[in-house]
């Protein structure tokens, strides 16, 4: 072959081209119905198109149509994995349009619960972390210690995920008299076995290969996209609901905002184990001090909020909740929005992965955190 | 093994590149650890072994199953089918029907219970009924094997044939 | 016939000479090749079935799980429940597949281990094939299933599919280095490809101990290149099943993807095989030197079970990794063979053979 023909026949090699993927509805790094068009080059990621709505069911709507107390339970089934936070952020929202003032210790035990509920949905997500990456083993000891804690929520509250334990005004029953005694038990085996996911993944060279400056999100782009959460604060933006708007007994408690500045998964998971540790001294330092008095404020059986908005947020496990409230004055609301952290989280998510390989979309989808639900409502 | 600008040889790459593969296998070492730990450990096996162990197998006292009408040993219970129950379900899991009943002494007639319909395949277990009962007549029981073959068997009717509403109960 | 479970030599002579006197020399020669096959077929199935048996029940202790439990004692006949069910599902084709092909990679990749484990030294005699370049055998003909990987994911007309074989094929090539060079390093002692005598080679003691330190390095390259190249966590990148569903075979069903399935178990087969023979003696009992007393109680267990003994020992090891590690990424994977193993790989040839040299090695 001549000079010539060589040169004639690179140029008549075809172009590579771009090509399609659908990740999802159904893909087990999804972790649920979560559709993602991806355009890729190669392995390489150009564009990330997020698709939503398989699991749309219309929560919003329905609330319209439901009293006070009955919405609560719909809160449930939006982020499950914090559904108690999720009620208690309605609760707050509608004692605030009452201008109920719950007794203390409400207050105190809602916090426990709250952090309980964070402890167990941040231990999911490291054995879910771990599992996206490859190693199946830490799912099911991220599973083995979340067991405990859903144990301790099913003596209390009278199931393990969607517990509903809020009512408005209150909680549903007093705690169980093994509460405080279960609880103390957890954080003392779980004060050993935090190390252990720290050997497992945190130190492995391979994780930290697979996530260290992958899914990078600037502060800007945090706070423009409104990602918040141990998500928006491994990006350096200091939005913890809890120490900014504190609620419940949160003003009480000495705990860290956990702030890092790299931006990189590696940070947003450092950020959820680090919240695990802060998790676990707000529960020790409330768990002795429960007031005495009664678990419930008075409240009529039918509640009329009075004319007007209302606006409540809280901090669940993957950011921050709003829950807005328009009320006319009727049994049930003229409108309800809530502003959830999976939804503003994930569309990020171009962003952060755009120009990384499809290994590293997994992972960086995983440091989110997203529970499809959430997303879609 | 690195050559700089000026021409020296620098050694730092490949302590770097030493060190790196050190810290690596140790790290690797570590997590191996952990899991062979567990594996010589066949004690701590958490696995409960779910029909085998029906038997000894206790739900908490609190834990949400079912529906029930709580009925004494004289087939009585206590409902007054106030249908506030029926009002507070969300999901219309419950349909009260109820009928009349004349007092054949003093002629007074009052309103009871017909059948209390329970629709298990539509609740969601979130015992605001339980808490809107003004007579303490349901409760939440603790079963939950629930998987039938039929969707029409999930739909109960909880008061007993031929069951009354407990004297002095209003 | 004398049955010796030390030396099967005697047995095997036999059997072929009790086959000569039955059979004209032509059909006694068909005649060993059945039997050969039907003992091979018979012990790679019954090989498949507790592999992965073993398999699901170390994952199980170390993930704090119980594992199978209800089919049989301890869930043993669980497998041949699964097989049963494999075999009775629908061999789907998707849309659009190269038919042909599609159905040809899974029995390619079945085939290439079927013909490496003929060349496996199981026990004095007990050996199939025997030739001078039995090692390069084994390593040729097994990487022989990256074809079959191959044609999978192009065939089936899913994108998945077609980025899973892309990478095993990357994957495999780059490892297929350092797996033969971890071997060189051993066959400079040796001097030999061939099997047995590799074996008999270490009748006063196993490689990895009379190599000096460049045995026990060439020992660990192996084991993680050749994890890496049956396509084992944590180097599964071509199924990968958190990226790509389950990568080249997400289209497979029934009774093709038991093939795929008990394809790579049996590459863990031969691969601790290889690494048994090569580096711990393969059937050769533990023997120190010229310690005749010890030597004579270590002979008294048949090499049968020292080989089996082995070859569970690397696979316990390699399952360790699966379920201990995360996956790698592919441009890691890669780095990982040309900048840390390959010229680890390389020094440490050239440190063996200055062993070799100066006599260092015992």
């Amino acid at each position: 072959m001549t000079e010539q023909e060589l040169i004639t026949n690179i140029e008549t090699v075809p172009e590579t081209q771009e090509y399609f993927i659908n990740m999802g509805p159904q893909h087990p790094s999804t972790h649920g119905v979560l559709r993602l068009l991806l355009t890729l080059d190669g392995e390489i990621i150009k564009k990330i198109e997020p698709h939503l709505g398989y699991i749309h069911r219309s929560i919003e709507k329905m609330c319209e149509k439901d009293s006070y107390q009955q919405i609560v339970h719909l809160t449930d089934r939006m982020d499950y994995l914090s559904c108690h936070i999720n009620n208690e952020a309605v609760c707050l929202c509608v004692e605030k349009g009452l201008q109920l003032e719950v007794p203390e210790r409400v207050k105190v035990i809602r916090t426990i619960i709250s952090e309980l509920t964070r402890l167990s949905s941040h231990q999911l997500w490291w054995g879910v972390m771990g599992m996206d990456l490859g190693a199946i083993t830490t799912f099911l000891y991220g599973f083995r210690d979340r067991e405990l804690i859903t144990d301790i929520f099913e003596e209390t509250c009278g199931a393990r995920l969607t517990m509903n334990y809020n009512v408005p005004g209150g909680v549903m029953f007093d705690i169980h008299p093994n509460f405080q005694k279960r609880t103390k038990d957890f954080i003392t085996y779980f004060r050993k076995k935090l190390p252990e996911y720290d050997e497992l993944l945190t130190g492995n060279v391979i994780f930290t290969e697979r996530t260290k400056d992958i899914g990078y999100l600037s502060k800007d782009d945090a706070i423009s996209f409104g990602v918040t959460g141990p998500s928006g604060r491994a990006s350096g933006f200091a939005c913890d609901v809890r120490k900014r708007f504190p609620y419940s007994a949160y003003d009480r408690v000495q705990f860290e905002e956990i702030v890092y500045t790299e931006g990189d998964c590696f940070a947003r998971y450092k950020a959820r184990i680090a919240e695990m540790w802060e998790s676990m001294k707000i529960i020790e330092q409330l768990i002795d001090n429960i007031p005495e008095g009664e678990h419930k404020a008075k409240t009529k059986a039918v509640i009329k909020l009075p004319e007007g908005e209302y606006y409540q947020r809280v901090e669940t496990a993957r950011g921050e909740l709003g829950v807005y409230i328009v009320s006319d004055n009727k049994k049930s609301p003229y409108r309800v929005k809530f502003r959830s952290p999976g939804f503003s989280n994930l569309s990020a998510l171009d962003t952060m992965a755009r120009g990384n390989k499809i290994a590293d979309l997994v992972a960086t989808m995983s440091t989110l955190d997203l529970v499809i639900p959430d997303i879609d409502r | 093994m690195s050559r700089s600008a000026d021409g020296i040889y620098n050694f730092m790459g490949l302590k770097n590149y030493i060190s790196d593969i050190y810290n690596g296998v140790k790290s690797l070492i570590t997590g191996m650890k952990v899991t062979g730990h567990y594996i010589t450990h066949p004690k701590e096996i958490i696995t409960q072994q779910y029909p085998e162990n029906r038997d000894t197998l206790k739900m908490f006292e609190r834990f949400r199953g079912e529906v029930v009408l709580i009925h004494d040993e004289n087939n009585q219970h206590k409902c007054t089918g106030c249908s506030a129950c029926e009002l507070a379900c969300p999901n219309g899991s419950i349909e009260i029907i109820s009928g009349k009943e004349t007092d054949p002494e003093t002629g007074k007639s009052t309103k009871i219970i017909d059948t209390f319909v329970y629709h298990l395949s539509m609740c969601t277990f979130c015992n605001l009924c339980i808490l809107s009962c003004p007579t303490d007549a349901i409760k939440m029981a603790q079963d939950f094997e629930h998987s039938v073959f039929d969707r029409s068997k999930l739909t109960k009717v909880l008061n007993k044939p031929g069951s009354k509403i407990m004297p002095g109960v209003k | 016939m004398n049955f010796n479970i030390y030396d099967f030599t005697d047995f095997v002579n036999s059997i072929n000479v009790w086959l000569n006197t039955v059979f004209p020399p032509a059909a006694a020669d068909i005649a060993g090749f059945v039997i050969i096959g039907i003992c091979f077929l018979t012990f790679i199935t019954l090989l498949g079935l507790s592999l992965v048996y073993i398999e699901r029940k170390v994952c199980a202790f170390f993930q704090q799980r119980l594992g199978p439990m209800r089919v049989g004692f301890w869930g043993t006949a669980q497998t041949i429940a699964d097989i049963i069910k494999l075999i009775f599902k629908e061999p789907l084709v998707s849309k659009g597949s190269d038919k042909f092909l599609f159905n040809l990679a899974a029995f390619i990749v079945i085939i290439a281990p079927f013909m490496a484990i003929a060349a496996v030294p199981f026990a004095k005699g007990l050996h199939v094939l025997d030739f001078d370049i039995g090692l390069f055998f084994i390593t040729a003909v097994s990487s022989i299933g990256v074809t079959g990987i191959l044609l999978a994911g192009w065939s089936s007309n899913n994108k998945y599919s077609l980025i899973g074989a892309m990478r095993s094929g990357a994957q495999i090539v780059s490892y297929e280095l350092s797996v033969i060079l971890s071997l060189l390093t051993i066959i400079i002692l040796t001097g030999s490809l061939q099997l047995s005598v590799i074996v008999e080679s270490q009748r006063d003691g196993w490689w990895i101990f009379k190599g000096n330190i460049p045995a026990v390095i060439a020992f660990f390259i192996f084991i993680i290149a050749s994890t890496a190249e049956s396509n084992r966590g944590p180097f599964d990148m071509a199924e990968a099943e958190s990226e790509l569903t389950a990568g080249f075979h997400t289209e497979y069903s029934g009774i093709k993807f038991a093939y795929f399935f008990l394809a790579e178990y049996i590459n863990l087969f031969i691969i601790a095989a290889v690494g048994a023979t090569v580096f711990f003696g393969g059937w050769m009992p533990l023997h120190i030197g010229n310690f005749e007393f010890f030597n004579n109680i270590m002979d008294f267990i048949p090499p049968i079970i020292w080989f089996f003994g082995k070859i569970a020992a690397i696979i316990f090891l390699i399952m360790w990794f699966k379920w201990t590690f995360p996956r790698l990424r592919i441009d890691q994977l890669l780095t990982l063979e040309w900048k840390y193993l390959l010229p680890i790989n390389l020094v440490n040839l050239l440190l063996m053979a200055l062993v070799a040299l100066s006599g260092w090695h015992l």
